[in-house]
């Protein structure tokens, strides 16, 4: 988040290599904190277009009846929305955090191959434009929801084509991106840096690294057979030629699950990073932390199905569904009592960051909770596709995934920016969120609960209380967020000096062992880690 | 039972919560799952129950113990850290105690599981085809068979220029013809689809269900008592997905036996299946199928057909919402030959939602086809006549 200051530019120049400033610096480097800082502001501008087409969303859903949009225009709104977000803000955010954090974090002086990082950033942005831009063709952005399930994915026209092939470079940039922090973590630790050793933050992205290869090239395959379905006469999902409709949605799933971890694996380090930082002590249970985020990486592979419980398959194929999905609440459940017994019998404070992780805590278990009632077959069938699923992922995804990005923005600014960003206006922030978010949210639970179905633009009369509830957290929600840009960009230019390690508790090595705010290459010489 | 007045009391108290936030009299701040109305929907509501008990329990338990905490072992309050960071015995036990509060809960649910596949020994099986934008129901025993489409009007849905006419109780959840079942009896739903993915969602029956076109899935219900039951299409299916309801009403056996004759009754075609009468749009369904028929009688009946069918996409006025869907309104394949129009409609065009419509009645077809041809811009001054819609399906 670091725009750096250009006066430090130069005072980090005392290094073999000059290098080039403005425009060119961006789009050249091959430093880590500047990939990094690129990362996350793309994803903070992606996040704001996404909230965008939320608030439009929410605004037609105020009441019954159309008012603002018409039906496709809708569709298109809420699959954008979920595309830019799931793929254009909170994956792009953590592959920032992983940019910054991970070389200080093991003591290496960049990443592994600073060039194709370079080139996994670079190749976000087209893939962005692709997206948003198909706004602006005939016929309209994407309309068959984030999940793109042929055949009504089919009927559309070249918008299609745009979001596949942007699907394809955001893939490509995946994986250069995991195989990047892959190696430098397994390859540049400093020495006495064991694999256990790690802060959680780094073993959390080694396995979020190893699900995005193992993932990516299966939903570029998904798509790579919708564009042949489409364009080369190929039946890969059309019954009518031997095809499958449902065998589309198995892959997207086989996809999709380990995709949902791979935006919260990241987050659960993060908080395990805070909630020992503030509470100054050390995190209960670091061994079944790094086991039970391996055990939720492997079950992942093998729940994909319940989001499918109302395809038809056979009674075995649920119940297997059904029992995986329940187990992997167990190490689920793990995380949330370890980070409950970190802050027992601490000396807690309750700065920003420590705010953002405990409402994280809380509200990601309510996901986790309607997550479970969800994986119970016979209920997920009567709440499956209502807005009962839109609350739980948004549990996960914004109170999951989004506070625990805030939470380390909050933490980790002080390190990037060299400056100390305004505490209360950050309180507020989180204050507003959460309220903002819990009207949003919460009573969407109700409405699924009463059958409203999700992506529709409009709805029965005993629906209209809650939406209307709804529409307002919304608001509230949207708006708060301009606090977080406010204070973002005060903080850069502020002059309150952070110190070297602003946070009592803090203890891994870019706070023990690194200047605020760090320097330009984090470790010339490997520290020696004991 | 205890178990029972607790739950009530739950939702009382959840509901007397809601109104006290500000609710008027009549708004509808339901909190819970609708009021169970098959064997299936109450275990679907009990195991919910269940799971939400147990949901319930731990979360007070969990941060009950993480508040006091935060109240407790504050620094504000000269709270020390300790030093302890792992404790086996610990770890081990909110492991497995987690575990097997999951088993209890996956026996009752594979229970269910098993009954809602049970589909055999029914008494009675309708086919269910989804397409855009509205449900076709077959009654395979009884050969009726119908089309079922929202009722509500266009001028209550769109307030983009002005605010809408007064919305009808049920708007949106309203069809022209509801689904009718014999109450207390065994229906078997095979479900498929058209054109793309839907899903016949009826909550109060617990039945969610996909109709995936080139499949055919199968599902079941028994509604206990006679009663009507609403519900809606759940898979994103194009523009109209918000507006392609379900009706269902449960008959006593005697009434549904009555109601089935009348069907017939009224649509003598109906004992030779796909020649069924959508509603009242073709009264020209009933008659002998050589007659012919004079253009503006065709055009009168096709209008119907029409706004029924073809004008979500191709839109009243003929002008369709291009480049997704073309304007008939001066299209060349409305004013070229008669024959082609014909196949289009009859055969449908692969890959694109023009679906084929064989299963609208030959006088139907020709109405529709007529009226298109007679219509807007569009003079051709030709009528089509049943008998060669009847000729052009193989
Ligand atoms: C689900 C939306 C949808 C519905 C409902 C629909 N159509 Fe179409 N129709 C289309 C699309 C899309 C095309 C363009 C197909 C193509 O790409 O050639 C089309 C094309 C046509 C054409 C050819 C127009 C031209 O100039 O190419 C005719 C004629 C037509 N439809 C008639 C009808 C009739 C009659 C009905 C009602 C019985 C109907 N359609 C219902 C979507 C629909
Ligand atoms: C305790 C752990 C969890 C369980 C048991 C669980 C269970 C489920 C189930 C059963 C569904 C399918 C609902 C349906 O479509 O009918 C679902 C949907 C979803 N979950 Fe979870 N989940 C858990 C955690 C998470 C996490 C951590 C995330 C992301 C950070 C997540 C994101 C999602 C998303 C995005 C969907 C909806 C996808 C869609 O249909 O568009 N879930 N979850
Ligand atoms: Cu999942
Ligand atoms: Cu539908």
């Amino acid at each position: 988040m670091s725009a750096a200051s250009p006066a430090h530019d130069t005072h980090h120049d005392d290094h073999a290599h000059a290098h080039p400033t403005g425009l060119k610096r961006w789009l050249f480097t091959t430093n880590h904190k500047d990939i990094g800082t690129l990362y996350l502001w793309f994803a903070l501008a992606m996040f704001f277009t996404g909230g965008v087409m939320a608030l439009l969303i929410r605004a037609e859903l105020f009441q019954p009846g159309l008012q603002f949009v018409n039906p496709e225009f809708f569709n298109s709104l809420t699959t954008v929305h979920g595309l830019v977000m799931v793929f254009g803000a909170i994956m792009p955010a953590w592959v920032g955090f992983a940019n910054w954090l991970i070389p200080m974090q093991i003591g290496a002086a960049d990443m592994a191959f600073p060039r194709m990082n370079n080139w996994s950033f670079w190749l976000v942005v087209p893939a962005a434009i692709l997206l948003v831009a198909s706004f602006f063709v005939p016929g309209g952005a994407a309309a068959s929801g984030w999940t793109l399930y042929p055949p009504l994915i089919i009927q559309q026209g070249i918008s299609i084509d745009m979001t596949i092939l942007a699907v394809h470079i955001l893939g490509a940039s995946s994986i250069m991106g995991s195989i990047n922090i892959i190696t430098t973590i397994l390859n540049l630790r400093a020495p006495g840096m064991t694999l256990m050793k790690m802060p959680l933050f780094v073993w959390t992205w080694l396995i979020t690294a190893y699900l995005l290869i193992a993932v990516m090239p299966v939903l570029a395959g998904a798509v790579t057979m919708l564009l042949t379905d489409r364009h080369f006469g190929t039946s890969f999902f059309n019954a009518a030629g031997g095809g499958d409709p449902t065998m589309f949605m198995h892959i997207f799933w086989f996809f999709g699950h380990p995709e949902v971890y791979i935006m919260i694996l990241p987050a659960f380090g993060v908080v395990s990073a805070i909630i020992p930082a503030f509470a100054r002590k050390p995190l209960f249970g670091y061994a079944s932390m790094v086991y039970a985020t391996a055990s939720i990486a492997i079950l992942s592979f093998i729940v994909w199905g319940h989001h499918m419980f109302t395809v038809g398959m056979p009674a075995a194929g649920n119940l297997f569904f059904m029992y995986a999905t329940m187990l992997i609440a167990v190490p689920t459940g793990v995380k949330v009592f370890n980070w409950i017994a970190t802050m027992w019998q601490g000396s807690m404070t309750f700065e920003t960051p420590m705010l953002f992780s405990i409402g994280f805590i809380c509200l990601f278990t309510i996901g986790g909770f309607s997550g479970l009632v969800l994986a119970v077959t016979p209920v997920d069938i009567t709440i499956h596709n209502t807005y009962y699923v839109v609350a739980h992922f948004h549990y996960v995804l914004v109170s999951g995934a989004l506070f625990s990005l805030f939470a380390g923005a909050y933490f980790w600014l002080p390190k990037f920016t060299g400056k100390m960003y305004n505490e209360s206006l950050g309180k507020l922030h989180f204050w507003l969120s959460v309220i903002g978010f819990n009207i949003a949210f919460f009573p969407q639970h109700f409405l699924g609960l009463a059958g409203m179905p999700r992506r529709i633009p409009d709805y029965a009369l005993q629906f209209a209380e809650w939406n209307m509830w709804s529409s307002i957290g919304a608001f509230i929600f949207g708006f708060s967020q301009l606090l977080f840009l406010y204070n973002v960009i005060e903080c850069i230019r502020s002059s309150r000096k952070a110190a070297d390690n602003p946070w009592e508790g803090a203890d891994t090595l870019e706070w023990t062992h690194l200047p605020s705010p760090a320097p330009y290459h984090s470790f010339e010489t490997a520290p020696v880690v004991k | 039972m205890g178990l029972d007045m607790i739950r009530k009391a739950f939702r009382n108290a959840a509901l007397a919560a809601a109104l006290a936030a500000g609710a008027s009299a009549n708004a509808a701040y339901d909190v819970d799952i609708l009021p169970p109305a098959s064997p299936i929907a109450q275990q679907i509501y009990d195991l919910h129950w269940a799971i939400m008990w147990v949901c319930i329990v731990i979360f007070f338990l969990v941060f009950g113990a993480m508040f006091y905490s935060i109240l407790k072992h504050r620094k504000s309050v000269g709270a020390k850290a300790a030093h302890f960071h792992e404790n086996t015995t610990v770890e081990v036990i909110w492991t497995v105690i987690p575990f097997l509060i999951l088993v209890g809960m996956a026996y009752p649910a594979t229970k269910t599981v098993l009954d809602m596949k049970d589909a055999s020994n029914p008494d009675l099986t309708i086919k269910v085809t989804a397409f855009q934008w509205a449900w076709e129901y077959d009654y395979l025993q009884d050969g009726v068979k119908f089309n079922s489409l929202l009722a509500t009007p266009r001028s209550q849905i769109e307030e983009w220029e002005r605010k809408g006419e007064q919305k009808n109780p049920h708007y949106l959840l309203e069809v022209d013809k509801p689904m009718v079942v014999p109450a207390g009896k065994k229906v078997r739903l095979l479900i498929t689809s058209n054109d793309v993915i839907h899903g016949w969602y009826v909550p109060q029956l617990g039945i969610n269900q996909y109709g995936i076109p080139g499949f055919v899935k199968d599902t079941w219900f028994k509604a206990d008592k006679p009663g009507l039951y609403r519900g809606q299409c759940s898979q994103i299916c194009g523009k109209e997905h918000g507006y392609m309801p379900i009706v269902v009403v449960a008959k006593a056996p005697e009434e549904y036996a009555a109601w089935v004759k009348e069907q017939k009754a009224n649509s003598p075609q109906a004992a030779a299946p796909a020649q069924v009468a959508v509603a009242a749009a073709a009264p020209a369904a009933a008659e002998d199928p050589n007659k012919k028929w004079s253009l503006d009688e065709l055009k009168a009946a096709g209008e119907k057909v029409y706004a029924a069918n073809c004008a979500a996409c191709h839109q009243p006025t003929g002008k369709g919402m291009p480049p997704a869907f073309p304007a008939l309104d001066g299209s060349k394949v409305v004013n070229g030959p008669k024959a082609a129009q014909l196949a289009l409609v009859l055969g449908g065009k692969q890959g694109t939602a023009m679906a084929s419509f064989a299963r609208l009645s030959d006088s139907e077809l020709a109405g529709v086809i007529t009226y298109t041809r007679n219509s807007w811009g569009n003079k051709t001054g030709e009528a089509i006549q049943p008998a060669e819609v009847k000729a052009a399906r193989k």
